[in-house]
């Protein structure tokens, strides 16, 4: 049972299509699709492409946000949208209608952003995308029908290819070398073009045949189209959080849909305490940002150039930490301590706290170094944080599975150098 | 304008192949982690529809993420101070920062099963021996009766009464059809039951011929079998009487202690009564030799041995253990050797001594000298069980 039919979605749609217009959003052409809440759940299990490559990392997200969801531990999305072009969207069906109102809204302003930002631009082509992931899952699937390759030695490459997706280029694709350069770099055992590149140097160095590294390369390609987006996690929600309430200010909802609307956008965007919520705190950012001097001019500006890192240590002030009332804190034994408050003299440390931990910030880097009489030594780049040692030992063993051979990781734990050691038949030590 | 599109309802089950798989190797793992709980000393010795908790692993996505020292950024909800603790760090309640996705959080979650159903999970993926029927395996018949069929003849308890009617029926309009054929005048009103009519079901005897097991447990409780390697020594029977008894119908259990001389004792005292003195192994034998010619006929029991000892024997008896195990090896299927060494090794094990003068088929060696050790052995032990044997 809904509340609303097609018709009268179609309606406010179009309401919300001039609007975002007259504001000076530009998007792709918008598609909506309706769908139930099984539909929904599947969706976000595989990241809103349902037509992605088979893997049973999927099945567990589906499950466990079933189980999640079943044991009321969170809420399903009102909506899912896809960077595509034209851009897709479900809504589920179960939403009221204000809810689908204000999901509308809260799309074309995620629409606009995928279309504009720099980051989007550079590294997804939008019109490609869901022929990308279908390519891709054919591929796939052939090489799990192949008799010679079947389902296992697939999943073992892709196990670690998962494992280690965010290990490769933080910085969008490095261009294609040309024949001269391919033949400068033979004799080098890491090129430079593949130094900040871990899952890259793998795919084109490691002791593999030729499936194994187009399946590399399949999860590469995926990862490159998703990192935009976990780049801009707290920029994209604030930018839609932004735009809803704007246009359905301009809307003119009935008085009882006004009231639902209010109600529901303030628990999009209340804090989460003791956490970062991405929608109140990017809300809070580009609706503090619209009203300084340079207005809507600045915040569109904004959105097309930054990533949550670059918005997060140029716009947040001490005014804007705060309002947000934003804390740093750290371990002390069992305790979780508050190290910094948001005053005058705390609020530069944790900006610049906050801005390195979002993003690809959040996930260690692990570079290819040398390679040392076959054992591939890999530096972990450190800063005060130190490596879950218990994962860093499982994932080392996807890096040795790729590579072939012996692989050390050097790392540092309370300030000495540890290495973690991978041996052939996969055992993993940790020493100094 | 944007397109609408409402909800395809024609879709299939997209996510089905990753569940499955998913679940698959959910179920790996706890196989895996069966080893350490058939271990547990809470699980030793409860009834079969005893439930007990085990955990389960989520299958880990491993990646490269920062450990706890890393701290993070959150919201407060005012009047935070510098220093004040606002959580534990190792409860799922601990406070995070939004971690790119990643959960370092343990997803153990718990499942309740019965001992029995943990028994199944062990046993059905090794690859079990066809058992070895013996002769007169049936000592145990349960009769039981089977209707199977009818027949003409038979006393009134066995009337079938519907087969009789439809017997009756059929006669009706066989006359009938015979009446229209020929147009006869004379039209019976009334077709009674006739003599050929009445159906008797038929009774076939139906024989379940039960396969019988005994498991000898012989224990070396001399001095130096402490409780470490009672513990060890029991949750070893624990599998096998588990096992035997998954394989076989009827399964029972004999224990013997022995130091230098062996008496038959009941559960309890077996695991839990320590003797003080030297060892005599061949005493713990000669003792199961003699039960086995008392009261269980290797023609008609499917007998294992399995012998529990810190390998510690006085000299003098070894020929003489050596030589009974072998003639224990021929009217048992089985027959385990399992020496514990918590801590130190003894210069003269009986391991050696059998490893010199024993290859027979039947006769197995395992070794533990911890808890972990222990489904390793009965792995070991299986294998052997379930390779054929030309002797049988």
């Amino acid at each position: 049972m809904t509340t609303y039919n097609m018709d009268e979605l179609e309606e406010w749609d179009a309401k919300i299509e001039k609007l975002v217009g007259d504001v000076g959003l530009n998007c792709y052409t918008q598609h909506f699709e309706i769908c139930s809440y099984e539909d929904m759940l599947c969706y976000e299990a595989y990241l809103g492409i349902p037509s992605h490559y088979p893997h049973w990392s999927f099945g567990k997200a589906y499950e466990r946000q079933k189980s999640f969801y079943q044991y009321n531990f969170v809420g399903l999305p009102y909506e899912l949208v896809i960077n595509s072009d034209p851009c897709i969207a479900y809504l589920m069906q179960d939403n009221t209608l204000l809810t689908q109102i204000l999901t509308m809204a809260h799309v074309y302003a995620h629409n606009d952003f995928f279309k504009n930002n720099r980051l989007f631009k550079r590294d997804t082509r939008a019109n490609m995308a869901v022929d990308m992931f279908k390519t891709h899952a054919n591929r796939i699937r052939e090489y799990i029908q192949d008799p010679s390759i079947g389902p296992e030695k697939v999943e073992r490459i892709l196990d670690a290819a998962h494992g280690l997706k965010f290990q490769m280029s933080r910085y969008g694709e490095a261009k294609e070398p040309d024949k001269k350069q391919r033949a400068e770099e033979v004799t080098k055992a890491i090129p430079e073009r593949l130094q900040g590149d871990l899952l890259g140097f793998l795919a084109e160095r490691g002791n593999l045949i030729e499936w194994e590294r187009d399946l590399i390369n399949i999860v590469r390609q995926e990862t490159m189209y998703f990192i935009p987006q976990l780049e801009t996690k707290i920029m994209n929600e604030g930018w839609a959080s932004y735009w809803h309430y704007q246009l359905l200010n301009q809307l003119n909802l009935p008085q009882g849909l006004h009231l639902e609307f209010l109600k529901r956008h303030n628990l999009v965007v209340c804090p989460h305490p003791g956490k970062i919520n991405p929608y109140f705190v990017g809300f809070k950012i580009f609706e503090y940002l619209a009203k300084q001097p340079g207005g809507r001019d600045q915040i569109m500006a904004i959105r097309a150039e930054d990533r949550d890192q670059s918005f997060i240590r140029r716009y947040l002030n001490q005014e804007l930490c705060e309002t947000l009332q934003l804390f740093s804190y750290g371990i002390q034994g069992d305790d979780i301590v508050i190290t910094e408050v948001s005053n005058e003299d705390g609020w530069k440390t944790i900006r610049d706290h906050f801005a390195d931990s979002v993003g690809l910030g959040g996930i260690p880097m692990i570079q290819p170094s040398v390679v040392d009489k076959g054992t591939l030594v890999l530096e972990h780049i450190c800063d005060d944080r130190e490596l879950e040692l218990k994962y860093a030992q499982e994932t080392i063993k996807y890096v040795a599975d790729l590579w072939g051979g012996k692989v050390d990781l050097r790392t540092q734990v309370n300030k000495d150098v540890k290495i973690i050691s991978c041996s052939e038949a996969k055992l993993v030590t940790v020493h100094s | 304008m944007a397109i609408f599109k409402d909800r395809d309802t024609s879709h299939s089950d997209r996510s089905a192949w990753d569940r499955k798989r998913h679940r698959h190797l959910v179920e790996e793992s706890i196989k895996k982690n069966l080893g350490d709980i058939i271990a547990e000393e809470s699980i030793i010795g409860q009834s079969k529809d005893k439930k007990i908790k085990i955990p389960i692993r989520g299958i880990k996505e491993y990646q490269f993420i920062y450990g706890k020292n890393a701290g993070g950024t959150g919201t407060g909800v005012g009047g935070e101070k510098k220093g004040q603790v606002v959580g534990k760090a190792n409860t799922q309640q601990g406070m995070g920062a939004g971690q790119a996705g990643n959960d370092p959080g343990e997803d153990v979650y718990e499942t309740e099963i019965t001992v029995e159903e943990l028994t199944d999970y062990l046993f059905e993926d090794l690859q079990l021996p066809h058992m070895e029927r013996k002769k007169f395996a049936q000592l145990e018949l349960e009769y039981k009766f089977k209707r199977s069929g009818f027949q003409h003849k038979g006393i009134q308890p066995r009337l079938n009464k519907k087969r009789t009617m439809i017997e009756k029926l059929k006669r009706q309009q066989m006359i009938k059809r015979d009446q229209e054929d020929t147009n006869a005048d004379q039209v019976h009103e009334r077709i009674p039951f006739h003599r050929d009519d009445l159906r008797y079901s038929r009774i076939k005897e139906d024989i379940r011929k039960h396969s019988n097991a005994i498991i000898i447990c012989i224990m070396d409780t001399s001095g130096s079998m402490d409780q470490t390697k009672k513990y060890l020594a029991r949750s070893f029977y624990f599998l096998l009487y588990q096992f035997v008894r998954w394989k076989y119908e009827h399964v029972e259990v004999a224990f013997i202690a022995h130091t230098t001389v062996a008496h038959e004792v009941n559960e309890d005292d077996f695991f839990h009564r320590g003797e003080a003195g030297g060892t005599y192994i061949s005493s713990g034998y000669a003792k199961a030799l003699e039960i086995i010619e008392q009261r269980y006929n290797p023609a008609v029991w499917n007998i294992y041995i399995f012998h529990c000892s810190d390998g510690d024997n006085w000299s003098e008896d070894n020929s003489k253990a050596v030589a009974l195990v072998e003639e224990l090896c021929t009217v048992s299927n089985l027959f385990g050797y399992g020496e514990i060494n918590t801590a130190t090794m003894y210069g003269s094990s009986m391991r050696k001594e059998y490893d010199k003068y024993l290859s027979l088929d039947n006769f197995v060696m395992v070794n533990m000298n911890s808890k972990a050790d222990i489904w390793p052995a009965f792995k070991k032990l299986l294998a052997k069980e379930s390779t054929p044997r030309g002797n049988s």
